[in-house]
């Protein structure tokens, strides 16, 4: 996982609800074994539109993706983060996001950063004026910037993720150092619990 | 002592470590594996020289992308062959049973847990797949994880979770004669909507719950995802206990009795505090069935295609519009009005031996109409055999039917079994996204009752009518 700490970039502009991951990462790609090399599927479906936002050449390069309420909705395909994180997004912001995707960007190393309504409002009719928006986010302090349009938004980050994004750890390592304490916790489990060694 | 939530009790049950400012540390009683979502898990843990660390609290099974047709023909899918290869070579290094296509248990990972006695009151239980949530209808924690998260329990047996909210769904009163498990679902994704529960855990309750089968219960909880919930759960009862005795892998004897006393403190306490407290009158759920491209957007079997243009919210005004667009449906039209050309009867959701019980009655001496094509998939081969050892294939086979093996197959069309552009399909699943079944395919969530009432009639029709 690579760590994350300054981003500048335009803003690609996705302003639709509930954009579920079958969507970002359809179906006839998860056959795949591999982990990277998941850019050229993302919205495949969408992207045969040609006025869909991902062909505008305005937004190539962009490193932060603007959507609108329950963004990442539906299967737990992680696929959908790796889709997003190969055609270059770092950070997404949404007013809201499915637990599940929030939950996987973290681990793979992508950040969502979570605003209200007005905010996204705001941000998403500069980023779809004719120039687009450039923000600067900084997750040290927690702010997306943009001096130009007077934009200085402080945003809600957990203190353990931000930790893992700065330094670019995954955590089954961190996991793995409490050994003891999971030993310990599976010594005292009831005998009734089920396994599945006696099902062959 | 502080009054308690159910979840909060199993939440609590299974930290392992817990520190201020840090996601609790949960152990995972149980964790289901299939072929989609676990081989960069596991080459992520050879990468890093890690083991699985307890291979007796895995099971894997092969269900997503299998074919449903005659498996001693080749698959015709080499991606499908390489990702089931994976899958084996994967358990076999790694020692986790692995329930492979040929064995009779096998099916949809979401049926196996439950049918072999994995499935247990109180467990914490974890799956590379959203609809995990299933497994809270036996008052386990079930959530659906993805692939890192699969390759964190697979080497710690253990999850960093932050404690979701608490809330309460209240069936109040019962549901009427003909009302299903998958109609009470689908009316309270329409109530909350497909965002209503995000952060949240939810705790089902009321008469209407308690009366339903095991099988019933399965298919709210499965769909507690499609409310944005990670996990759904009801508290166990004697028809818990009654489904699980002498399940395969069910604690037995004296063993037996001790879970029992456990799983009887298994429920929220009286005055406990959920966050948010949602209550539906049962008498008021129809059979509901699903217009558009997400879960909530459904109506009763008596309604119309809603207009856009009624809608004051602006997102989900333009939402309604793309789904309407893309269903080609139109404001006005009665929902009994729409043609289906396909019916699909399986899925996590409904594919257990009661699902397939009450279509068969339906379709019973009927054939389905001319335009129709139909396939019943089984949640499983057991399913499978209880279904033919009641004679069950046969009532659907008579009605013109297809009899299939076992798998996921069209809820997700990951195998053959996908729609064509353009058909439109009374589907028993759990999701009618854009292209779920099949690129430019349309669906229509309904019960299994409704799906065998449309296949008959090649339109939707009030199954109760019939």
């Amino acid at each position: 996982m690579n760590s994350l700490k300054n981003i500048s970039s335009i803003v690609l502009p996705l302003n639709r609800a509930d954009v579920d991951t079958d969507q970002i990462m359809p179906k006839q790609y998860l056959k795949r074994i591999e982990r990277t090399g998941y850019g050229p599927f993302a919205f495949d479906e969408w992207r045969k539109n040609p006025n869909f936002v991902l062909n505008n050449p305005l937004y190539k390069n962009a490193q932060i993706l603007l959507a609108q309420r329950n963004f990442g909705s539906g299967s737990s395909r992680e696929h959908a983060v790796w889709g997003l994180e190969d055609i270059g997004i770092k950070i997404v912001i949404a007013p809201s996001f499915a637990d599940i995707f929030n939950s996987n960007c973290g681990k793979v190393g992508l950040l969502c950063i979570q605003l209200n309504q007005k905010e996204i409002n705001t941000l998403m009719n500069l980023s779809e004026s004719k120039s687009g928006l450039i923000l600067s986010i900084n997750l040290e302090d927690q702010k997306i910037i943009n001096e130009e349009y007077s934009i200085n938004i402080n945003f809600e980050v957990d203190n353990f993720l931000k930790y893992r994004l700065l330094n670019g750890l995954d955590d089954i390592g961190i996991t793995m150092q409490r050994d003891e304490a999971i030993q310990d916790f599976e010594s005292k489990r009831f005998n009734f619990y089920p396994s599945s060694k006696t099902i062959i | 002592m502080t009054n308690k939530t159910l979840a909060q009790k199993i939440w609590d049950k299974h930290v392992i470590h817990k520190e201020d400012g840090l996601p609790d540390l949960l152990y995972v009683d149980l964790h289901l594996i299939h072929e989609v979502t676990s081989p960069q898990a596991f080459e992520g843990l050879r990468i890093n020289n890690r083991k699985v660390r307890r291979p007796d609290l895995c099971i894997a099974t092969i269900d997503h992308n299998v074919p449903t047709t005659d498996r001693t023909l080749p698959n015709p899918d080499p991606l499908s062959i390489k990702q089931i290869d994976t899958l084996r070579k994967n358990t076999k290094e790694f020692n986790i049973p692995l329930l492979d296509i040929f064995d009779n248990r096998q099916g949809i990972v979401h049926v196996i847990g439950p049918e072999q006695g994995l499935t247990q009151p109180g467990l914490t239980i974890v799956c590379g797949d959203s609809h995990t949530s299933t497994h809270g209808a036996f008052g386990s924690l079930a959530f659906g994880i993805g692939t890192s998260e699969v390759e964190h329990v697979l080497a710690t047996q253990s999850l960093p979770s932050p404690m979701p909210k608490m809330m309460q769904i209240n069936i109040k009163g019962n549901v009427k004669p003909g009302i299903t498990g998958k109609d009470i679902i689908l009316a309270i994704i329409n109530k909350i909507g497909v965002d209503g529960g995000i952060g949240h855990i939810i705790e089902y309750t009321g008469d209407a719950i308690k009366n339903l089968s095991m099988e019933g219960r399965m298919t709210v909880c499965n769909m507690t995802i499609e409310a944005g919930a990670r996990a759904g759960l009801i508290a166990p009862d004697q028809v818990t206990f009654d489904y699980l005795k002498n399940k395969p892998l069910a604690p037995k004897g004296e063993e037996w009795e001790r879970a029992l006393t456990y799983w009887n403190t298994l429920y929220s306490d009286e005055n406990c505090k959920f966050d948010t407290i949602i209550e539906i009158d049962a008498a008021t759920i129809e059979p509901f069935i699903t217009w558009g491209t997400n879960p909530a957007q459904s109506i009763p079997v008596s309604g119309i295609i809603p207009d856009p243009d009624q809608i004051s919210d602006p997102f989900a005004k333009e939402t309604a519009q793309r789904a309407l667009k893309y269903m080609e449906l139109s404001p006005g039209t009665k929902i009994q009005e729409v043609k289906i050309n396909k019916v699909f009867i399986g899925s996590c959701t409904n594919s257990r031996i009661e699902d397939l019980r009450a279509a068969s009655k339906i379709v019973n001496g009927k054939n389905i109409a001319d335009n129709v094509h139909a396939i019943v998939v089984p949640g499983s081969g057991l399913v499978k055999k209880q279904a033919e050892d009641e004679g069950i294939d046969q009532v659907f086979i008579n009605a013109g039917f297809e009899w299939r093996e076992a798998g996921c197959s069209m809820c997700l069309g990951m195998n053959p079994d996908i729609l064509k552009p353009g058909e439109r399909c009374a589907s028993t699943s759990n999701r009618n996204f854009e292209g779920r079944q099949g690129q430019g395919g349309r669906t229509h969530l309904v019960s299994p009752e409704m799906a065998a009432a449309a296949a008959i009639a090649g339109h939707f029709t009030d199954v109760r009518n019939m």
